[in-house]
């Protein structure tokens, strides 16, 4: 038997919140290793491709869970590789959330105002870009254009997006083949490499234990880079501080399964689960009326049919972001794409007579107008009512398929609160798109595979109440010093709108307690990097908030 | 779910297409097609692929798909009772059922309280992806060689590399007042 390599800083998953950590923490001087149990994919291998092992599916998971199945990364780069680059900032209100627990649920040292610089660092490292009209696409065209008939505002979206580079493929969800989209690929992840950090794809983590020199032990297996339900070998690697980042649906999982050998866990890991209170509707639109109605032309004789053209949401409707609106009925409606299969079974037939209402003959009907649906996809409140079941034998899920489908142990009842955000917002779609004939609207589904979310949240979060948070503010596990969780786990509850921007910030905010952490036990590491491209404004920023700041 | 070996000669094939010919449904495909219902004028599931798919192990599916199929049947056996059905013996039960039975069936199967609802779930949305991505195929080839789904639902040819790009994408004009509490970041407030 070998010994364990060992490294400073081990960091778990390659997403927003292990790429940021692993970026800074090597740019300071520390050994920066990383696992992400997905594969290394790069720009030649995002493949425009539904069929099963193209990147489509190698590089994102489908957990089916209890009442809720949560669509996420699985790649190096995590969910950035996958997703649609949409980077709001979160609304004030959101940070003063009582959600279920009747108090404040964020930590009292965060707030729209102190996180703002932290926004301020991560819009320069992506960048992140404004868009204009000339830029909204055909469909968030159409949703603007109806809101605005309908007496709403629209709003095109803040992106992470070479628009030059774009060629409106729409299909992000496989990763960016003209490297338009700036993934973590393109800046975090290449910046973290130069500086040191060594990233281990296929390497997916078991649990964690603990060396006797009071560090940590992380298990990991290797997993077949075709068919992720083989396991090739497993390791072990040991370091001074653990960074996990595994995304919302599997940091908890592997701190459910370390509980035997680290201790007890703090109450909230694996509690408070937010879908993001995420809900999508399928409008099947009225060619004619479009014209006719809106006024719209492509300029070839077509009002719109235009569901395959474009790069997932580039237009939001914020007009329910409004504080003084009680909680669980705030949320933005945004237009969307989701591609085929997973975008369409689900979606449910108007007028189905008391037939079938997701298959049969009018589901194949409703198929051939294709090009004239448009989704909206709207984010509210939900109530943190997912909890983690026992963990599976391995990984996050019991894997079904050779990659993406798999079934795992969250469950999700969701309760009147979080059904009443989506009940308002279902009539809210239909009243913007049902009005002067516009297009026939229908909710998905959600008796096939529960609620789904593409934005999994909270499940190990920060908080002041060590009741029903499992960080503290500094995003360290309470209890367990020196294991840090810096992803979307983190985030305390739903946002009302696209998180990766939340994720993000939270993250960079995250670091300089993380660096503070390893030097208290000997790593002779500094904070202080500048953006991945070498740029300063967010160093700046952020300085007065970062005593620990050694290096300039 | 374990293998059945007491009927090995035993083709699963027409359950599965009929299963499939009710998740979307086609034209049969010639005079004797019992299995495709034939309610519909174009192809469906059956003729994009479902079973194609679904025998491929890449879905997890393959292994126990017999025992899905023997379920079906089974379930076929117990509905016709409770309706005074009688099944022509000469086709597998489900095979036998009209379509609307077949429909009614189904829906009973993967309505939220029926215990086995994930399996006919999964089945369902195989049979789904056959005609609505082609997921047995590579896309380009597929859109070539004239795939019934992909080519009912209007998806463009790629260019000459496999890859899509669309010059045309925007109505290039305003088309909505902004929110008034917009930041300069085009954030919320």
């Amino acid at each position: 038997m070998t010994s364990p390599q060992s490294t400073d800083v081990l960091v778990i998953g390659s997403g927003f919140g292990g790429s940021i950590a692993a970026y800074h923490l090597a740019a300071g001087g520390a050994k920066v290793t990383v696992l992400e149990r997905g594969p290394w994919l790069e720009s030649e291998d995002f493949e425009h491709d539904f069929k099963l092992g193209s990147s489509y599916t190698r590089a994102f998971d489908f957990v089916v869970g209890d009442g809720m199945s949560v669509l996420s990364g699985n790649c190096v780069g995590g969910g950035s590789v996958v997703y649609f680059a949409s980077l709001p900032r979160a609304p004030r209100f959101v940070f003063d959330r009582r959600g279920s627990i009747g108090r404040r649920m964020w930590p009292a040292s965060v707030s729209r105002d102190t996180l703002e610089p932290w926004y301020d660092r991560v819009a320069e490292a992506i960048p992140v870009v404004q868009q204009s009209w000339d830029d909204v696409t055909y469909a968030g065209g159409l949703w603007a254009a109806a809101c605005d008939h309908a007496g709403r505002t629209a709003n095109p979206l803040p992106v992470g997006l070479d628009k030059k580079a774009c060629v409106n493929c729409n299909w992000m969800m496989a990763g960016c083949r003209f490297d338009a989209k700036k993934s973590l690929l393109t800046n975090y992840l290449p910046a973290a490499v130069a500086h040191g950090a060594r990233i281990l794809p296929l390497h997916e983590v078991q649990r964690i234990s603990r060396t006797d020199t009071g560090g940590y032990r992380v298990h990991f297996d290797t997993i077949d880079e075709e068919d992720y339900r083989i396991r090739t070998g497993s390791g072990e690697i040991d370091a001074k501080i653990v960074v996990l980042a595994a995304g919302a649906g599997a940091t908890p999982v592997i701190l459910q399964r370390s509980e035997p050998v680290l201790g007890t866990m703090p109450h909230a890991v694996g509690r408070y689960f937010s879908g993001n209170g995420e809900r999508l509707n399928t409008a099947y639109l009225n060619e004619d009326r479009i014209a006719e109605v809106l006024g719209l032309s492509r300029g070839d004789g077509l009002a719109y049919e235009a569901n395959q053209i474009g790069r997932g949401p580039t237009v939001a409707s914020w007009d329910r972001l409004d504080g003084s609106l009680p909680e669980y009925s705030r949320y933005s409606l945004e237009q969307l794409y989701f591609p085929p299969g997973l975008g369409t079974i689900l979606a449910q037939i108007p007028n189905a007579d008391g037939g079938p209402s997701w298959f049969g003959p009018k589901k194949k009907e409703l198929l051939a107008r294709w090009r004239s649906w448009l989704t909206i996809f709207t984010m509210s409140e939900d109530d943190n009512e997912g909890v983690f079941g026992p963990p599976p034998a391995a990984g996050n899920a019991h894997r079904i398929s050779q990659q993406m489908l798999g079934r795992g142990a969250l469950r999700y009842d969701p309760t009147a609160n979080t059904r009443h955000g989506w009940a308002e917002s279902d009539r809210e779609v239909k009243e913007i798109l049902e009005r002067d004939g516009l297009a026939e609207v229908m909710p998905w589904t959600n008796d096939l595979v529960g609620a789904y979310t593409v934005h999994p949240l909270a499940s190990c979060r920060i908080g002041d109440d060590p009741a029903t948070s499992a960080l503290d503010d500094r995003h360290e596990l309470r209890g367990h010093p020196g294991i840090f969780v810096t992803d979307s786990s983190a985030v305390p509850g739903a946002l009302t709108v696209n998180p990766a921007m939340t994720i993000a910030a939270l993250a960079e905010r995250s670091v300089p307690a993380i660096v503070a952490a390893a030097r208290e036990r000997g790593v002779k590491v500094t904070y202080g990097a500048p953006a991945p491209d070498g740029s300063t404004s967010g160093r700046r920023g952020v300085r007065p908030l970062v005593p620990l700041i050694a290096r300039d | 779910m374990e293998q059945h070996s007491s009927a090995p000669e035993w083709d699963r094939t027409p359950t599965l297409e009929a299963y499939a010919d009710t998740i979307l449904p086609g034209r049969a495909r010639g005079p004797g097609d019992r299995a495709v219902a034939g309610v519909s004028q174009s192809p469906g599931s059956v003729e994009a692929g479902a079973v194609e798919l679904l025998e491929w192990d890449a879905t997890g599916m393959t292994q126990g798909l017999g025992d899905l199929a023997r379920l079906l049947n089974d379930h076929t056996g117990a509905y016709a009772d409770e309706h005074g059905l009688v099944l022509d013996t000469e086709v597998d039960p489900f095979v036998a059922l009209s379509f609307e039975h077949r429909t009614a069936l189904v829906r009973r199967l993967t309505a939220p309280e029926h215990p086995e609802k994930e399996f006919w779930v999964l089945l369902a949305l195989f049979c789904n992806m056959a005609y609505d991505s082609a997921a047995h195929l590579h896309t380009a080839e597929a859109m070539a060689a004239g795939h019934p789904g992909l080519a009912a639902m209007g998806i463009s040819q790629p260019d000459e590399d496999g890859l899509w790009r669309f010059d045309q994408h925007s109505y290039g004009r305003p088309l909505a007042r902004l929110h008034p509490d917009t930041t300069p970041s085009g954030s919320p407030a």
